[in-house]
Formats: C-alpha cells, sequence, structure tokens
C-alpha cells in the first residue's frame, strides 16, 4: 500500500505526468475555450519529441535551436489540421485530427529511419538539457533522481508558465472571442469578426503548448517513440480535461495529476492483487492493465453523462449542448 | 510504455552509459568502414593468382528465345592489358574456349563479336558485349546472355490485377461496417467512434464458436450475427436511448462513445490477451489462379454473402415499411414522430441491423485479418475514411466509399511501403474533406 | 424631387430621406434617388427550387424600408445573400458603391451592414455586458498577441464599456448588465441584440423579424427604438409579418413571393395593391382555400428556407 502510495506521487508529479498536463492545457484552449474537438493532440506532442530529438541526434543541432524546429513543425501542423476541417462540423474535425495523428504515428514509425530510427525511436538527444542541471547528487531525494529533478523542475516551471499565459489570454477580448466563437459562430461573424481565423489561432495555441509537452516526455524519456504518443494518450488527455472542468484555466492541471496519479494507484493495487494466489487464476499482471484501462473508458463515460462540466467546470457555461 | 504497470521509482538512464554506448556505436562504424575501404582497394589492385598456369576463358552461347538452343560459329575475342589477342568461334553445341598462355598475364577483355551472331539472333536487350572477367581463377567463365528474357518478372502493372481483387474485396467486407454507421449516424446523429469495437464483437465471438466451443464456422458466423444483433439492442437500450431521453447533446454522446470504445478494447484485451487468434477451418484456402490473380473459393463466398445482405439491406430500406421508416426518421425526425411512426422503435432496429453488418463484417474480416484486440480500432478509421469519403450518411455512399478505400489502401501498397498503406486512406479523407465535404453522394448542403 | 447625392459619410436626415421617396413610381425594381444598396439579377436556387430571384432592387439610404411577404418568399434568404452568410448562383450587389459579391459574412459587418436574426443570436453563456463589449470592432485586446498585454488595450475596453452602458440605458438593460444573457426573457433577448448591433454604428442595420415573439408592451418599445435608428441617420431594412408595424413605422415596403420582388411603394398603397392582397393579405380570407387561384407558397424550401436560420436542429445541418 505504502508503495502504491509513493508509486502515485512519483507518477502524479514525474514528467510523464506534466507532459499530460501540458496536453491537457493546450486541449483546454481548443476545446474548452474554443469548442474544437482535437483528437490529434498525440501528433503535436510526437512532433515535439520526434522533431527535437531528430534534430539534436541526427542533426546535432543545439537544444533550443531544435525546439524551434520543433515549434514551427507544429505550426505546421495545426494548419495542416485546420485548413481543412474549422469550416467543417465538429465531428468532421474530431476524424480528421485522429487520422493525421495515425498518419504521423506510422509515419514516425516506419519512415525516414536516417532520423527516425523506425520503432526503436529516437535517443542521444538530452546531453544539451542535462547539462545544464545544477543538482549532482547519488541516489534519490524524495523518489526523485538527480536527472528526474532537472526535469521535474523545469517542468513544472513551463506549466505554470503556460497557465499564467492562458489566465491572462483568457480574461482579454481574445479570449472573450474565443468563447463566443464556441457557443455560436455565426453570431460572431455578424458582428464583424472572422471566427475562422481565431479558431485557427486557437487550434495554433493549443498544439504549441502540447509540443511542450512533448518536450518534456522526451527528455524525461530520454527517448521517443512512435507508440508513446498514441490515440490512447490523447484519450487520457481528454478525460483528464473533461475530469478538471474544461473551460478553466487550472483545471487541465487538476485533472491530470489526479487522473494520472489515481491509474498509478489503481495500476499498482491491482498489479499487487494480480500475483496474490486467489486472483491470479482469473487476472494476470498483463490483464490488470486492462482493467486499469477499463476504468479510464467508464470514467470518461460516466463524467460526460453525469458531470460533464468535471471538478470545477460550471455547468452552465459548457457549450456541450451547443452542436 | 504507456500501457505498462507503472513503475514505483523509474530510475532513469545514467548518462555515463549513453555516452559509451554512442562511443561504442560510433566506433564500431568506423572500423566497419575501415574494412569496406581496404577490400575494395585490395580488389581493385587486381587480382594475384599463380602465374604458373595458362588462363582459360569459356562459356557457352545458347539462344533462350529459341528454348535454349546452342549458338554456334560465334566469334570470342579475349584481348589483354599485356598486348595479347586470341579469338575462337564457339562451337556447334555452343560452347567456346580460349587459352591465354602463361606469361600473359595482363587484365583480359572477352568480346563477343556481334557481326558474327547468326541472323535473328541477337544479344539481350540491354546486355553489353563485353565482359572484364576479374578474379584470380584459372578458369574463367564467361556469359553472354542471347535471346528475350524468359524469367517470370513480376513488374508492378502485373500486380495491379491482383491489387484491385484484393481492394474489392477488403472494400465489399469493410462496407457492412460502413453501412452499419451510416445508418447509426442517419437516424440519430451520432458519430459512434465505438463502431470498430461492434466489428470486433462479431470477430470474437465466430472465434469463440468455433475455435473454443468447436461449432462449425458457418454456424460460429451465425452466433456471432446472432449474438451482435442482441448488442446492438442492448447498446441502444441500455446507453444511447436514455441519454436521448434525457437530452445530452450529440458531442457529448460522441465523447460517451470514445470512452465506450475503451471499455470494449480493453474487455476484449483482457480475454484474449494480444494474441493473434484464427478460426479452425478456412484460414488458409488452396489458392486458384486466373490471369495474374490469385482467388479462393472461400473470398468469393464471403463477398458474395456480403454482397447479398448489402442488396437486401438496401432493398429493405427502399421498399419496406420498416424501411421506408427509417429514412423519414433520418431526414427529420420530428416530422416522422408525428405521423405516428414510433420512432424508438425505428432507431432500435436501425442498432439492431446496423451491429449485426458489423458483426458480419468483422466475422468476415477475421478470415484475412486474424481476430485480435485491435482488429476494431484499425477499422475504424477505414470506416471512418469510408463514410466520409462516401458521404455521411447515405447508404450508397457508405458502399461506394468503403470500396474506394478497400481499393486505395491496397493499390497504394504498389507505389509506398506497406506498413503506410492505411496512411494513405487517411489522406485521401483529408483530400476529399478539403475539395468535398459533403463527399461524393452526400447532398451539397452546409456541412458546417 | 431629386435629392442631392450626398458622399457616402454624410447621412441625410431623416426628412429629406423620406421626401426623396414621394412620387417615385410604385413599380418594382423602381430607382431611388440615394441608394445604400442596389441589388443587381440575384438567383438563389436549391435543389430545383428557386428561393430568391430579384431582378433589381435599390434600398434608399435613411429611411425604413420594410420587407414583406409571405412564408417561403425567400425574405430571409435575401438578406442571407445580401450579408454574406449564403452565395447566389448569380447576380451582384453593393452597398455604398463597393461590390459585396463573394465577401464573406464577417467583412461585410465590418463594412457597416450589420443583421439580426429571427431566432435570437445573443451569447447565452456571456454576461450581457460581455455580448455587448463584443459587439464593438477595432478592438486591440482581441489580437492574440496583444491579448496577454492588458495594458495596451485596457483604454479602448473602458470606452466601449462606456458605450456599452449607454446602449444598455437607453434600452433598459443596464439593470441586468451582469446577468447571464441567458438568462433574459425572449423580448429582452430581441432587446440585446438590437443594442449589441448598434455597438458598431453601423450604416444599415438589417432586422429579420424584429418583432416575433415579442408581447404586446415590449412592441411599442421596439417600435419607438427602431424609429430613433432613423433619427440617428441610419437606414433600417426590416423583415416583419405584422401589419401595424409596417403601416406605423415603414417609409416604403418591398414586398415579396416567390423569390421575386413583385411590389414596392409607400406603405398606402401597398396595403390596397391587389397583388399584395391577393398574395398575402388574405383578402380571400373566407373563401375555402381549396377554391384559390394564387396558393400562397408554403415553406418547402426545407432546412435553409425562410422559416430556417443557422442554428438549425445540429443533426440535420448537413448531408442527410
Amino acid at each position: 500500500m505504502l508503495d502504491a502510495l509513493q508509486g502515485a506521487f512519483h507518477d502524479g508529479l514525474g514528467y510523464l505526468a506534466i507532459s499530460y498536463c501540458l496536453a491537457a492545457i493546450g486541449l483546454n484552449v481548443q476545446f474548452g475555450y474554443a469548442g474544437l474537438l482535437n483528437f490529434g493532440q498525440a501528433a503535436f506532442l510526437s512532433i515535439g519529441g520526434y522533431m527535437m530529438g531528430a534534430a539534436i541526434a541526427t542533426g546535432g543541432w543545439p537544444t533550443l535551436a531544435a525546439m524551434a524546429l520543433a515549434i514551427g513543425c507544429s505550426v505546421v501542423l495545426a494548419l495542416i489540421l485546420g485548413i481543412p476541417t474549422l469550416r467543417l462540423r465538429a465531428d468532421y474535425l474530431a476524424i480528421v485530427t485522429i487520422a493525421v495523428a495515425e498518419v504521423l504515428r506510422l509515419t514516425f514509425g516506419t519512415s525516414f529511419r536516417k532520423y527516425f530510427h523506425g520503432k526503436d525511436g529516437v535517443t542521444g538527444f538530452t546531453d544539451g538539457f542535462r547539462s545544464l542541471n545544477p543538482f549532482d547528487y547519488e541516489g534519490t531525494v524524495l523518489t526523485f533522481s538527480a536527472n528526474d529533478m532537472w526535469i521535474l523542475i523545469v517542468g513544472w516551471i513551463v506549466v505554470a508558465l503556460t497557465l499564467v499565459l492562458v489566465w491572462l489570454l483568457m480574461r482579454s477580448p481574445w479570449g472573450r472571442l474565443l468563447r463566443a466563437i464556441r457557443e455560436d459562430e455565426v453570431a460572431v461573424r455578424s458582428l464583424g469578426k472572422n471566427a475562422y481565423s481565431y479558431k485557427m489561432q486557437a487550434l495554433i495555441l493549443g498544439g504549441v503548448i502540447g509540443c511542450f509537452g512533448g518536450f518534456i516526455g522526451a527528455l524525461g524519456q530520454a527517448s521517443v517513440q512512435a507508440d508513446l504518443f498514441n490515440l490512447d494518450f490523447a484519450f487520457i488527455a481528454f478525460t483528464m480535461l473533461i475530469l478538471g472542468g474544461a473551460g478553466r484555466v487550472l483545471s487541465p492541471v487538476v485533472g491530470a495529476v489526479i487522473f494520472w496519479a489515481a491509474l498509478s494507484f489503481i495500476g499498482s493495487i491491482l498489479t499487487d492483487l494480480s500475483a496474490q494466489s486467489g486472483i491470479s487464476s482469473f487476472m494476470d499482471a498483463n490483464q490488470a492493465s486492462n482493467v486499469r484501462l477499463m476504468l479510464v473508458g467508464l470514467t470518461l463515460m460516466l463524467l460526460m453523462i453525469f458531470r460533464p462540466q468535471g471538478i470545477f467546470g460550471d455547468r452552465k457555461e459548457i457549450a456541450l449542448d451547443a452542436r | 510504455m504507456l500501457l505498462q504497470s507503472p513503475a514505483r521509482v523509474r530510475p532513469s538512464e545514467p548518462t555515463v552509459r549513453t555516452w559509451t554506448a554512442a562511443c561504442t556505436a560510433w566506433a564500431a562504424r568506423a572500423f566497419a568502414g575501415l574494412i569496406a575501404v581496404f577490400a575494395v582497394v585490395t580488389i581493385a589492385a587486381g587480382p594475384s593468382y599463380a602465374a604458373d598456369d595458362d588462363r582459360v576463358v569459356q562459356g557457352t552461347l545458347l539462344n533462350t528465345a529459341k528454348d535454349n538452343e546452342p549458338v554456334p560459329g560465334v566469334t570470342i575475342k579475349v584481348t589483354s592489358s599485356d598486348g595479347g589477342s586470341y579469338t575462337s568461334k564457339s562451337t556447334a553445341d555452343g560452347k567456346f574456349r580460349i587459352v591465354v598462355p602463361a606469361k600473359d598475364t595482363g587484365n583480359l577483355t572477352v568480346q563477343l563479336v556481334k557481326s558474327t551472331l547468326p541472323d535473328g539472333v541477337d544479344l539481350r536487350a540491354g546486355s553489353s558485349d563485353t565482359r572484364k572477367p576479374t578474379g584470380s581463377l584459372t578458369n574463367v567463365v564467361v556469359s553472354f546472355p542471347i535471346g528475350a528474357d524468359q524469367r517470370q518478372v513480376e513488374t508492378k502493372l502485373d500486380q495491379v490485377p491482383q491489387s484491385i481483387y484484393n481492394g474489392l474485396l477488403f472494400g465489399i467486407v469493410l462496407s457492412l461496417g460502413a453501412l452499419g454507421l451510416s445508418m447509426v449516424f442517419g437516424t440519430t446523429g451520432l458519430t459512434n467512434f465505438a463502431h470498430g469495437e461492434l466489428v470486433t464483437f462479431g470477430a470474437i465471438m465466430t472465434y469463440l464458436a468455433n475455435r473454443v466451443w468447436g461449432l462449425p464456422i458457418a454456424l460460429s458466423i451465425l452466433f456471432a450475427v446472432v449474438l451482435s444483433a442482441a448488442f446492438g439492442w442492448l447498446n441502444d437500450s441500455g446507453l444511447w436511448r436514455p441519454l436521448r431521453r434525457r437530452g445530452t447533446g450529440l458531442i457529448a454522446m460522441m465523447i460517451v462513445s470514445i470512452g465506450l470504445q475503451f471499455l470494449l478494447r480493453n474487455i476484449y484485451q483482457y480475454f484474449t490477451g494480444g494474441r493473434s487468434l484464427t478460426y479452425r477451418q478456412y484460414v488458409t484456402p488452396e489458392p486458384h489462379t486466373i490471369g495474374f490473380i490469385d482467388y479462393t473459393y472461400r473470398d468469393l463466398i464471403l463477398v458474395a454473402i456480403s454482397l447479398l445482405v448489402l442488396v437486401a439491406v438496401t432493398l429493405a430500406l427502399q421498399y419496406t415499411r420498416l424501411g421506408r421508416a427509417t429514412r423519414a426518421v433520418a431526414d427529420n425526425p420530428a416530422l416522422a414522430a408525428s405521423t405516428g411512426i414510433n420512432v424508438n422503435r425505428v432507431i432500435s432496429t436501425v442498432w439492431i441491423v446496423g451491429t449485426a453488418l458489423a458483426g458480419l463484417g468483422g466475422a468476415f474480416l477475421g478470415f484475412s485479418q486474424s481476430v485480435t484486440y485491435q482488429l476494431g480500432a484499425q477499422v475504424l478509421l477505414l470506416i471512418f475514411a469510408a463514410t466520409c469519403v462516401g458521404g455521411l450518411g447515405s447508404i450508397w455512399g457508405a458502399m461506394l466509399g468503403s470500396v474506394i478505400i478497400g481499393l486505395f489502401v491496397e493499390l497504394s501498397t504498389l507505389v509506398i511501403p506497406s506498413q503506410l498503406k492505411y496512411a494513405g486512406a487517411m489522406v485521401l479523407l483529408i483530400v476529399v474533406l478539403l475539395v468535398r465535404p459533403q463527399g461524393l453522394l452526400g447532398r451539397s448542403q452546409r456541412v458546417g | 424631387m431629386p435629392a442631392e447625392t450626398p458622399t457616402a459619410t454624410t447621412r441625410i436626415s431623416a426628412d429629406d430621406a423620406r421626401k426623396a421617396l414621394v412620387g417615385l413610381a410604385t413599380e418594382p425594381g423602381v430607382s431611388k434617388p440615394d441608394p445604400i444598396v442596389v441589388v443587381d439579377g440575384v438567383r438563389r436556387t436549391f435543389g430545383g427550387l428557386t428561393a430568391v430571384d430579384v431582378d433589381h432592387v435599390e434600398i434608399q439610404r435613411g429611411v425604413i424600408t420594410a420587407l414583406i411577404g409571405p412564408n417561403g418568399a425567400g425574405k430571409t434568404t435575401f438578406f442571407n445573400l445580401l450579408t454574406g452568410f449564403d452565395q447566389p448562383d448569380q447576380g451582384d450587389w453593393s452597398f455604398n458603391g463597393t461590390s459585396l459579391k463573394g465577401v464573406g459574412a464577417f467583412k461585410v459587418a465590418r463594412m457597416g451592414m450589420v443583421r439580426t436574426f429571427q431566432l435570437t443570436k445573443v451569447l447565452s453563456k456571456l454576461s450581457v455586458l460581455e455580448n455587448m463589449r463584443l459587439g464593438s470592432t477595432g478592438q486591440l485586446g482581441e489580437r492574440f498577441w496583444a491579448g496577454p498585454l492588458k495594458f495596451l488595450w485596457r483604454g479602448q475596453e473602458e470606452t466601449n464599456t462606456e458605450r456599452a452602458r449607454d446602449l444598455l440605458a437607453r434600452f433598459k438593460l443596464d439593470k441586468k448588465e451582469h446577468d447571464y444573457a441567458g438568462s433574459l426573457s425572449g423580448g429582452q433577448r430581441k432587446l440585446l441584440e438590437m443594442a449589441r448591433a448598434l455597438m458598431v454604428s453601423p450604416e444599415l442595420v438589417m432586422l429579420d423579424e424584429p418583432m416575433a415573439g415579442v408581447n404586446p408592451a415590449l412592441k411599442q418599445s421596439l417600435l419607438g427604438h427602431v424609429k430613433s435608428l432613423r433619427e440617428e441617420g441610419m437606414t433600417v431594412l426590416f423583415v416583419e409579418h405584422d401589419m401595424d408595424m409596417v403601416r406605423d413605422i415603414s417609409d416604403w415596403v418591398i414586398v415579396m413571393a416567390q423569390g421575386q420582388v413583385i411590389a414596392e411603394g409607400p406603405p398606402d398603397s401597398i396595403m390596397s395593391d391587389q397583388r399584395v392582397v391577393d398574395a398575402y393579405l388574405g383578402a380571400h380570407h373566407d373563401t375555402d382555400i381549396s377554391e384559390l387561384e394564387e396558393v400562397v407558397v408554403v415553406g418547402r424550401e426545407g432546412s435553409s428556407g425562410d422559416a430556417a436560420d443557422e442554428s438549425a436542429v445540429p443533426r440535420k445541418d448537413g448531408p442527410a
């Protein structure tokens, strides 16, 4: 039990949780505020991790330049996603974002092997980042090693800065316009605003934030594989966002941390259970993992049915019934 | 990495080990390169051989255009870099043999004098008349290909008919799933992301009946279809109808369907593990060939059944009362209700039929794709692509779109690596949405 | 009596504008002395049905023009076409001399041609004041890069808020400024939508059935507001079925039926025009409808016809 709690603590604050946080924050901008159903958020994280990693590992670029390249690619991806679909209905955007994410996943996993190394993924790009690490201790402090601690600090600072940016934006006329578009795009157009452009801006912003999530995830794990940021990742990020409450600044972070920690905790419990003699006859460790993910699916369903505003959201503000 | 059980304390890679690995890799590459360079230099430097022996240049000239008939009387000329020149003619059985004395140690060039070839006999197109043999052997065998190439080289073009056949097969079976999705969308407006799992359901139930319980395959498929129909009814009455009654919005329902997809997929994986399962019968049927196409009786039967079912459903929608009621509900549920149609009963029927179709599709796909928990997820995107290309909500569109997607997926493997074949379908989807968002057969109204 | 042709930026007074209409021939497509909108040969078909087929019509500047006609006549479609919410199959129209063909809806609004909707489109999840603030154009704070930097747009926001409060007070909605717009009654929403449309001081205000669903008491108040728009120099074009309102405040009436303009003129002459009476006013109201030669066209345009608007039931939006 203590192990499980410790694990939950470690995972809840670790780099993977941070990358989920950033993915959820980006998703919040796109879906929570602008009403865009982006199920391809994983693609932005993929691009972040792969482009940065490949540029450093294969191209020898300095870390910051590689990150800039990745950000540029994210913007291009957002444009590719947005141009065909932002004029269409919500479910078309959902389908296309999933399709593009899958294309990207397949491409990263099998093509351009010189840069992306197929199924093995990209490694060997963390040197520049780690050379800046002020921590230099052996073993672990609070369950985190020196490298872990560094990515943690950097990661949570990035989360905080992103939250501040989102907060400032949403209080501004830009944010107001976005929320108006989410509710009724036609009304906004009749007031002389170019709704299409604003939706695109939201898509790009959310994508770039996701890209940062990819950075953190890749640097923390010191590798990037195509299957890391897959469709399941996108759906889990979505569940986290809904849990926290779409459309509120802090909620994606709260949702992500709680959800990921809970998932970790439950996973540990289940794995332990599966080792017990009585249970192991009908549930082994792999199946325990399946039960864990079944709970994810169930949570999403129950949330949407009974409490779509999540923890912090305002029921009146949830624009999910609009279209 | 995401789907593993979470570790407790997860130590990250020590920097030193990474660096050492990188160094070793670099060193290995460098070493290999060095060897390669050495080898090339050695070979280019020229052969070293026992200087005491005469060298013999020999070979056989056979005309493949005339069933490997020997070609006599052709002059073969050997010149040496030392200046020596030796000629000979091929004998009645096409053989030639030229001796280069031991004292001539130069590099050899062997030439077939084309003007001495008999009329109507030519070197193979693209072959040179000169050979420069390398190596240190005293017995130098040289070959000059004569006559047309009889080897059965399969060009890309030859593969097209097979790809078309495969594509049609896949597309027709896919359209079973696409039709179900389209019908549900048309009558309720729901984009059901869990539809792929209904397909998997059919495959798994067939496997269960066939391999685990030992029923014959036809009965197993029937069993799977009946069970799928029941599952469809359960979906609607247990989940979707209560949600509709509550007034849940379409987007919320779509997200619920995503959660359901997650749930079902993991339930399937719970029971089947990551294994690829196959039925007991007809998994590797005997292929027959016609022209460039390999086919099997099994596939033909599957396609025939699929077509029959598709036609039956389409006719039912067109001509039966229930079918007309379904179309009325798809057009305008409020209006349909006001004319006395029991909308809930119609929607329930649509779910039953749609899920049964999906289950049948899954059972059929299980032959060629093998039954895994991921079967549905893999085809879901293709089904979406098919319905979008054909036109969301259009019955004919679903079928046309499926065939197009099936053909596209198979034909694209001729030009792109086969792992990316689904990616090609995705790109097609995006292009269609750009150019004609209502799909091929959708009505040209606003889709946004 | 031809009026002077003012430049696009000056507004002639309401009186002068009305005087200019006196003596004009009352035939469809008649030229106006100072048109703000000129429409030429605009056609819109859906499938086989012609929704709009207008040869020529001009809207006079500075007066209140009513657009009437039976259901399915194409009035809302015409509105949609003029304001860029829909594209015609052919034809051209201009606003202040600038062609609007192919111009998107938001650009049309920015040029000073603003519309409201049959089913009000207030943003119910924003407060009343926020709705108003949304209405003003040229906000620097709406730019992405300027958003986080509050000092850049604070001044503009304050000016907008003041103007918003003025308008709200005028429309008697000031007490509700912090309430969610969704909590307003139907009539109050109409007022809010009208107030919001005025935030940009438009030149032409197009109201789509402003009296629909409004209780009689509120109607008078709305009428007064519409008249005051004219006093401020704005041009008003509105679609209505309420003949009392039409008679009361409009200076000119255009009648559409089956997509075409069948009559034009001052309200009194329209009311007595036999074509209009037959097509619309139901002079044969005590005759069995099956005996009428000209049956009023019932909206067959379906989801894109007169009675629908952009916020149709979600799942019927799109191909089915």
